[in-house]
């Protein structure tokens, strides 16, 4: 239990810089989701959407979760744009 | 309903919500002050009582194990979905894969972007391996590291095509890892129950030091578990979809 509280203390910041990182992120993610809202075009949202996915898992870096951003990190960044990307791409065929 | 009546009705239903709203707010603990009595008794007892210093995990598959194995089979069940659903109907057939993009205006991948997916292939592999199976001292998991594998072979489409991908993830050889990875979890925790002990208490030695790699028992087996079947998962519904999307079914479309 010592050394657990050794590795706590190595990496301590300070309290004023952690909750200006975190207030930059929150209106970060604000801006990001307000982005995925207004772009209309389907294949920009998606990447839009991505791009959200990598700012929520800096927010929850931010705010002491790191395997909640591992999670975010692989399934709002990769997995959820990469589905939706096979599925607009099946839909654009069909229109055509 | 005149639609003056309809909005007068979104303005004091709209008003209400406000209401109750703030009032939540107003009620909530201070930022950063959590007044539960179960994360402090985690924080003191965890790391003692399971030698895993990702307490996280041992939150998920041990204290809470059982919860995680209904997660688990929400992510079988959605992949067993996707497989019904985009299953092989009578008067369909397949078709030599094409790419459907070609005839698009779509410039095909370029060299670079093929020559990065292509190097990324192995240490993506490796991370994910890694995460899956350092649950037990590591913020991670078999969920994470079981969706990084997965985008490894994401990876090999877009540097490859479609037919790289498909010898790289045969359907049958994916259906029985994802069920073998689901079923592990479970057995897991029913060998416990022969052994005399709750559902999926934890029943192997524990490792002397907290945080090796071999400590922690049943939380590494189960981690490596999980990130089996949620790799296999993955790459089922991509495969599927990848499939759906690339090759033509109807046979009069």
């Amino acid at each position: 239990m010592s050394g657990l509280a050794a590795v706590h203390t190595a990496y301590t910041v300070p309290i004023g810089l952690m909750q200006a990182l975190q207030v930059t992120i929150l209106m970060l993610v604000a801006a990001g989701a307000t982005a995925v809202v207004l772009i209309r075009e389907r294949v920009r949202q998606v990447v839009a959407l991505s791009v959200y996915g990598v700012l929520l898992a800096v927010l929850f870096l931010a705010f002491q979760a790191p395997d909640v951003t591992l999670s975010e990190l692989t399934v709002g960044g990769v997995a959820l744009p990469v589905i939706l990307l096979l599925t607009l791409a099946k839909v654009r065929k069909r229109e055509e | 309903m005149t639609p003056a009546l309809r909005r007068w009705i979104f303005l004091v239903a709209g008003a209400g919500l406000v209401a109750f709203y703030l009032w939540g707010l107003s009620g909530l603990p201070g930022f950063g002050n959590y007044p539960g009595p179960y994360g402090p008794a985690i924080l003191s007892i965890a790391v003692a009582q399971t030698h895993a210093t990702g307490v996280v995990s041992a939150v998920n598959f041990d204290y809470r194990g059982f919860d995680t194995v209904g997660e688990e089979f929400i992510l079988f069940t959605a992949a067993a979905g996707v497989s019904v659903v985009l299953r092989h109907l009578r008067g369909e057939r397949d078709r030599a894969p094409v790419d459907e993009a070609a005839g698009r205006d779509v410039p095909p991948a370029s060299g670079a972007v093929r020559m990065v997916a292509l190097l990324s292939v192995g240490p993506l592999v490796v991370v994910g391996w890694w995460l899956a199976s350092h649950a037990q001292t590591n913020p991670s998991g078999g969920f994470q590291g079981g969706v990084v594998l997965a985008t490894a072979f994401v990876l090999i489409y877009l540097a490859g095509e479609f037919l790289a991908f498909k010898r790289f993830s045969p359907v049958a050889l994916l259906d029985v890892v994802e069920a073998v990875g689901a079923a592990g979890f479970v057995a897991t925790g029913l060998t416990a129950v022969l052994l005399g002990m709750p559902y999926l208490k934890d029943f192997l030695p524990l490792g002397q030091v907290p945080g090796a790699v071999s400590s922690s028992g049943t939380i590494a087996l189960i981690s490596f578990f999980v990130g089996v079947e949620v790799a296999a998962a993955f790459i089922l519904i991509v495969g599927e979809l990848l499939e759906q999307t690339l090759l033509i079914r109807k046979e009069d479309a």
